[in-house]
């Protein structure tokens, strides 16, 4: 077995550290504060490198492994949560399933701008009344000549009505399989087309500077080219799509919990209460005792599924498994962190309030904690 | 040329010779001031082209602070790594350096005005007065036109502009610029990027040409621990006034 990172790896976690101390922590109190959403930000983390990790650079990515994009994407979270879910949302969501399924005509158009942040893309899976069944949802797309005419609505879509936002890949029903089962087929729809609209979503309790959209489709047309990949592969995109992202939401549970725990430690070094640091009580220690062991544990899990993923192995159950643990644990430590930095934690210059906030996403995105447990039971033969 | 030092916010420790610092546990960086040094190099090289070589005297462990100025966009890197090297002094260090850069062709020098490690200001004037180059030290700007180079250079209560022919060997200081972060396609490229590691044999410098350093580590201490204020007590400000000039002229003596 082989613990250490490679120097590039290495490298990447240094720098990417750098730049989330000097360019994130200064603003993400304020920008959490107004529920901003910042483009200035977002194109420097793109001019970094941090869209497009994982695509190769032929296909104008930055030729990364599933490991250095994961390690980054823990890096922001370390700092802040919001800027972690766009980059995040940015690569798994909106960048991954063009990569991962379009045609070249399709690459070539948009990851140009997409890999190097200058535009954010948008995946539209979930809708008002379709969560965690994404089965029933409503949305239709029936073909009309040569073209498509979409109608529906999706909600919560992360980067889908920033200034940035140039698209979203849409999941429709086109049909019925011989199964009787709905057929589903993505197709690509850019910011700008008649009909479509993208609203922002405003007072929300956590990621409040990253951009949340409500989209709304009626009587959209578009061409035959805009069906990503094949028709009818939408519902095996969407579920590939969301095992990928498992791992960079499970990298954003653990880079939070990582920044709640460093922050309560050094809070418990220097508060004194009844003539000593609150670090020597051991009500204290304990609780940062198990925050240091249970951050080991989830930060072996989640890089042990992106090797198998990067080594092309099945990591499903894994991805899963990390996605669950790391999220679940930025709760645990969020709370103890809240705890030890007792009435100032409450208050949001001490940060960890934030973090407090931040996590509990991280239960509900991308597959809740639930249908986590569904899909690591059905791995063990349950 | 460049120097990796212990980050500034690292705890620094003497080690149990007495004479150098614990390197365990200690995260190192490049030296700020030569950070700002490869950022300019690079801003010249955008602007006029040419190529940008990094150059160090160091450890195995400074290939890591070369990688990063190459993953920022330098072309190559030059390590002398020796161990006879890690007990240089200032001078011995720069005539090292120049020995190497005899051999390498180059247009322009840039350097750290300092490290912050040691603070010892000599390197990059010894090199260039080796190399037998005029040296500008402490630029906040600079501009070259065909064969020379004009710098601003800080003095007390001002700026003094200088201008010279290149060759030359310059210095940075703090406003210099702003130094770029490592990108991840840069680290990537950096991967494939060489690093010539040398000897000091190899660099036709052997120890008797090198004679032994002029100056030697004879201790280290940490500064004393600073004892807590005294609060001046008096009942109005004329008082408290007459307090403190007690106090001075008595207790500390400085009157």
């Amino acid at each position: 077995m082989d613990f250490d990172l490679t120097k590039e790896q290495e490298m990447i976690r240094r720098e990417v550290r750098k730049f989330a101390q000097s360019e994130i922590a200064p603003v993400a109190l304020e920008l959490d504060e107004k529920e901003a959403f910042s483009a200035g930000l977002t194109r420097k983390m793109g001019e970094i490198g941090l869209f497009g990790m994982f695509v190769s650079e032929d296909d104008d990515g930055q030729g990364l492994d599933y490991l250095s994009y994961i390690i980054a994407v823990e890096e922001i979270a370390r700092v802040d949560g919001s800027q972690a879910a766009t980059v995040a949302a940015g690569n798994s969501l909106g960048i991954g399933p063009i990569y991962y399924f379009g045609t070249e005509e399709q690459k070539k158009k948009y990851l140009p701008e997409l890999c190097a942040g200058k535009g954010l893309w948008g995946f539209g899976l979930t809708e008002p009344s379709a969560g965690s069944d994404a089965g029933g949802s409503k949305t239709t797309a029936v073909k009309d000549g040569n073209e498509w005419v979409l109608n529906g609505s999706k909600i919560f879509i992360t980067n889908g009505a920033s200034e940035l936002s140039m698209g979203v890949t849409v999941q429709a029903v086109t049909g019925k399989r011989p199964s009787g089962k709905p057929e589903y087929t993505c197709f690509l729809v850019e910011h700008g087309t008649p009909g479509f609209k993208a609203v922002p979503m405003h007072k929300k309790m956590m990621w409040r500077a990253s951009d949340t959209a409500e989209l709304f489709f009626n009587d959209v047309r578009i061409s035959e080219d805009n069906i990503l990949g094949l028709k009818g592969d939408g519902f095996h995109q969407m579920l590939s799509t969301l095992d990928g992202g498992r791992l960079s939401i499970a990298a954003m549970g653990l880079g939070g919990s990582q920044g709640a725990y460093e922050a309560a430690l050094q809070y418990a070094k220097k508060r004194v209460q009844f003539g000593q640091p609150i670090c020597k009580f051991q009500a204290v220690a304990f609780k940062l005792a198990d925050c240091a062991l249970e951050i080991e544990c989830a930060r072996n899990l989640l890089y042990k599924a992106c090797w198998l993923k990067d080594h092309r192995r099945s990591f499903e159950k894994e991805a899963a498994m990390a996605k669950l643990y790391c999220s679940e644990l930025m709760g645990r430590v969020a709370n103890h962190a809240v705890q030890i930095h007792g009435g100032y934690g409450l208050m949001k210059e001490y940060h960890v309030e934030r973090f407090y906030r931040d996590q509990k996403l991280l239960d509900i995105g991308e597959g809740t904690s639930e249908v986590q447990r569904i899909v690591i039971s059905r791995y063990i033969g349950c | 040329m460049l120097k990796q030092v212990p980050a500034t916010e690292s705890l620094i420790g003497i080690a149990e010779d007495g004479v150098s610092v614990k390197t365990d546990g200690i995260k190192w960086v490049i030296n700020p001031y030569d950070e700002f040094a490869v950022e300019e190099a690079l801003r010249i090289k955008e602007a006029h082209g040419g190529s940008v070589t990094i150059i160090s005297v160091g450890s195995e462990k400074t290939a890591e602070a070369i990688r990063t100025a190459l993953a920022m966009g330098a072309d190559k890197g030059i390590l002398i790594n020796d161990p006879a090297s890690a007990g240089y002094d200032g001078l011995k260090t720069a005539r090292s350096l120049a020995a190497v850069l005899k051999e390498a062709p180059f247009d322009l020098i840039i350097a750290g005005q300092r490290a912050v490690d040691d603070d010892n200001y000599q390197v990059a004037p010894a090199t260039a007065e080796f190399l037998d180059i005029p040296h500008i030290s402490m630029v906040i700007k600079q501009e070259i036109t065909d064969t020379k180079i004009r710098c601003h250079r800080t003095i007390d209560g001002g700026t003094a502009i200088i201008e010279t022919q290149l060759p030359a060997l310059i210095t940075t200081q703090r406003g210099l610029n702003e130094p770029r972060y490592a990108s991840l396609p840069g680290i990537m490229k950096a991967k494939k990027k060489p690093i010539d590691v040398k000897n000091v044999a190899d660099i036709g410098l052997d120890s008797e040409h090198m004679g032994e350093p002029l100056t030697k580590i004879v201790s280290m201490k940490t500064p004393p621990d600073r004892k807590g204020g005294i609060m001046i007590q008096g009942d109005s400000a004329q008082a408290k006034a007459a307090e403190l000039v007690r106090i001075l002229h008595e207790e500390a003596k400085v009157l």
